[in-house]
């Protein structure tokens, strides 16, 4: 059992948040987000530069440390409110790449990520199936190369994509199994609806028409099903972590705020009816974590331990995001209450946070969708007597 | 920077090879030792008798178990704070009574830290044994959450105390042997530092023994009056009106047990258990989704609970200051028993309605029906409602993790 860091690892988290500090206040984000959907080719430059895009990813291609350290980096991406593609790239796609891909696809792509050349989005979610894994896009071989038609809905960080790693059914007879295709937004038959979102970052509806790749695009061999579901938990604990630095974050601002804000002649924060409610987003902030560093846990151990405990490693994912996901939105909201008026404010960074915290909520299943999905994995277990 | 950076720490979800086989080695004994008349009651929640609850203390003695969180130089196992948590998770699993916590685990840790050689030579073995039950004496009518503000009256006449006034909520005073309490000894300065810490025979002169009936009909809880109690000045903890800094001592030394993990995690088993039970208009109620989500709710909130614990035991095991984590446990850990509580009523339907205490008496068997399992649900709702009271009320918890965590 060890849940605990080391003092390397803390060490490099205080870096990234210096840096981020330095290099990334809240003035500079908002200059960010007077950018075409928010990024800045400096600051991911910068990135790369500080070895921030190579985590995690297999050290034969230049990767360093690991999910933890991941972890802790999208604490401060989380903390930072940074609007570039980092989870995306560095936690989503190339880890998926990581995974599924050929050595050869990880020859090719896997440094550039590293190099901060190429930025990533997965798409895979579609309209109809608003949470549920179903994918009707299709792909069909034809000669030497596949035919992909089909729509995906809201691609997180889809707009600033350099390559879409996209799902698709494999219409072959063979079981139809799922497979991923490395698609360039500029491919012929590719239209992308790119705008912005709710908390200043982007995304797009991603449309495929008569979409004609050769055999190379296809990401790996045999059937990506599985390896899109382990993609998207390590996506929802990435986004877990990246919650986790937000709320500690909005915690921080709204006692900062209660102490300095005077009505009736005391800071509001010796109100004890204030009070409370700060020691209950403590709780849940707290609690939070350690169910961001379960859902962590739970995705590493399929890679690091050989645990390959499938049905363990769902429950807990769905159950860090349902739990990460309410207290995202109580943190979120108790934080702007008690910022009375200014929390509704552009110019303070709480309203930022709050709007963050719920889009994180709303991005790969919300906290009703998990809360099902661990009720449902109730009536899976064996019964015991009563 | 990140170039640098080696692996020393690999984030571990699982239990080390060792833990585990200490697991085995507790559950082993526990099955060979439990006797399944006790363990019934407990999962059942029937009464239990002294003597079920100190014949199971004396078991877990002959084999230097009476004691889990004690060092061994006073004859405890000297188990790390997992291995505690691990005895824990498997005790209550097994539905083995409580340990006697008042004795075990909260005067003899003050007594460890600032009591004398003479009073550790003489308590210590004692506890360990079984042969002493303690009570504690800490609050009044008029001292609850201002503990400070307590009234109980300690004047010094030659060698001795002679202690007056009244306490309250004393957990098991009928059963003890022992009682620490908090008695005044100056009035001067601030409420704080006028306390000493005495030690109490219960079977000295002027002490009664008063039950109070609780919510649910039944006795746990006593009012203990003391009235001229001669107390030798050889059973005060410490020195004189330090006894505050003792008290405080006593009630933030538990970091972890606080949260009731391995209580809960049964209580979760025996929740789903009883929703497959009860038949929902023919069909077993867990299929029902709305009273499943309920189910499900909770055992995440246990599961941000458990792995919350397990930070803080991590923490430790690194040498690293967890940080006064435990009102965050105390508040999360306290709500949870008391929703698992509510939803096991709640799972019975009508039949939360009856009150049948005499179903309480394990082995009764009588009408209505089944009452032997039922009976003692809706009970045990109103019964819990104490666990967000007592130790420091939540709302004093949110005081402690306002003022010490948030600096407010």
């Amino acid at each position: 059992m060890q849940l605990e860091f080391d003092d390397e690892q803390l060490a490099l988290q205080e870096s990234v948040r210096r840096f981020l500090t330095q290099r990334y206040d809240f003035e500079t984000r908002r200059g960010c987000l007077a950018q075409p959907f928010g990024s800045s080719a400096g600051i991911w430059q910068a990135f790369a530069e500080q070895g921030f895009l190579s985590i995690g990813l297999p050290e034969a291609h230049g990767g360093i440390g690991g999910a933890t350290e991941l972890m802790l980096t999208l604490e401060e991406i989380g903390r930072a409110l940074v609007l570039e593609p980092y989870l995306s790239t560095v936690a989503l796609c190339a880890p998926l790449i990581a995974d599924h891909g050929t050595e050869a696809h990880q020859a090719d792509l896997l440094p550039r990520v590293a190099a901060g050349n190429l930025k990533l989005a997965l798409a895979h979610g579609e309209a109809a199936a608003r949470y549920a894994p179903t994918v009707h896009t299709e792909a069909r071989l034809a000669g030497d190369s596949y035919v992909i038609n089909g729509a995906k809905a809201t691609v997180p960080d889809g707009a600033l994509a350099d390559l879409l790693l996209v799902s698709a059914r494999m219409m072959d007879g063979a079981g139809n199994g799922l497979a991923v295709f490395l698609v360039s937004p500029d491919a012929p038959g590719v239209r992308l609806v790119r705008y912005r979102t709710q908390d200043g970052r982007s995304a797009a509806d991603v449309f495929f028409e008569d979409v004609k790749l050769p055999a190379s695009q296809l990401l790996g061999d045999g059937d990506a099903t599985a390896a899109l579901e382990r993609a998207v938990q390590r996506g929802i604990a990435a986004l877990c972590a990246e919650a986790v630095g937000a709320m500690e974050a909005a915690n921080a601002t709204t006692i900062e705020y209660t102490k300095s804000r005077k009505q009736f002649g005391h800071p509001i924060g010796r109100f004890q009816v204030l009070q409370h409610r700060m020691a209950d987003m403590f709780v849940q902030a707290t609690q939070a974590r350690s169910m961001s560093i379960l859902a962590t846990g739970r995705c590493a151990a399929h890679i690091h331990a050989g645990k390959p405990d499938a049905e363990l490693r769902r429950r807990d994912v769905s159950a860090a995001k349902y739990y990460v996901g309410k207290a995202a939105r109580f943190v979120g909201q108790q934080a702007v209450q008690l910022h009375g008026g200014m929390g509704m404010a552009d110019e303070l960074a709480v309203s930022h946070y709050f709007k963050r915290l719920t889009m994180i909520d709303m991005t790969f299943g919300d906290s009703m969708h998990h809360l099902a999905a661990v009720s449902d994995a109730i009536l899976r277990e064996p019964r015991e007597p009563a | 920077m990140f170039r640098t950076a080696k692996l020393i720490y690999r984030m571990d979800l699982e239990y080390t090879a060792a833990e585990e086989s200490f697991r085995a080695e507790v559950r082993q004994f526990i099955h060979e030792n439990l006797p399944r008349a006790v363990s019934a009651k407990v999962l059942g929640h029937k009464r239990l008798t002294r003597e079920d609850i100190i014949g199971w203390h004396r078991i877990l003695h002959t084999r230097g178990w009476s004691a889990p969180t004690w060092p061994r130089e006073f004859g405890g196992p000297g188990w790390t704070a997992v291995e505690q948590h691990i005895f824990d998770e498997e005790s209550t699993a097994a539905g083995a009574p409580p340990v006697i916590a008042f004795g075990v685990r909260m005067v003899a840790p003050v007594i460890m830290k600032y009591g004398s050689a003479a009073q550790q030579q003489f308590y210590l073995p004692r506890i360990l044994s079984g042969e002493h039950w303690w009570c504690q004496g800490y609050s009044e009518p008029g001292a609850g959450s201002d503990l400070a503000s307590l009234k109980t009256t300690a004047v010094r006449r030659g060698d001795s105390y002679i202690v007056n006034g009244q306490k309250t909520w004393n957990t098991l005073g009928h059963f003890a042997d022992w009682m620490f309490c908090l008695a005044r000894t100056s009035t001067e300065g601030r409420s704080q530092e006028g306390i000493s810490f005495l030690l109490i025979d219960m079977k000295t002169k002027g002490i009664s023994v008063r039950p109070i009936a609780l919510i649910d009909g039944e006795y746990e809880v006593n009012e203990v009056w003391l009235d001229d109690v001669e107390v030798p000045v050889a059973q005060r903890v410490g020195e004189e009106n330090k006894g505050w800094t003792y008290a405080k001592y006593l009630l933030t030394h538990e970091r972890v047990n606080i949260a009731r993990l391995g209580d809960s995690k049964r209580e979760l088993r025996a929740l789903k258990a009883i929703a497959a039970l009860v038949s929902n208009d023919g069909r077993p109620l867990i299929e029902d989704v709305r009273f499943r989500d309920a189910i499900a709710a909770v055992e995440i909130e246990l599961r941000a609970l458990e792995y919350t614990v397990l930070r803080v035991l991590s923490a430790e095991a690194s040498g690293r200051d967890p940080g006064a984590i435990s009102s965050a446990l105390k508040i999360s850990g306290s709500e949870i028993q008391q929703t698992l509580s509510e939803l096991k009523m709640r799972a019975l339907g009508p039949r939360a309605l009856p009150h049948v205490p005499e179903a309480l008496d394990a082995g009764w068997q009588g009408e209505p029906g089944g009452a032997e399992w039922w009976a003692a649900l809706s009970g045990r709702y109103f019964n819990m409602r104490k666990t967000s009271i007592y130790s420091g009320s939540n709302e004093i918890q949110r005081n402690i993790i306002s003022h010490r965590l948030l600096g407010l």
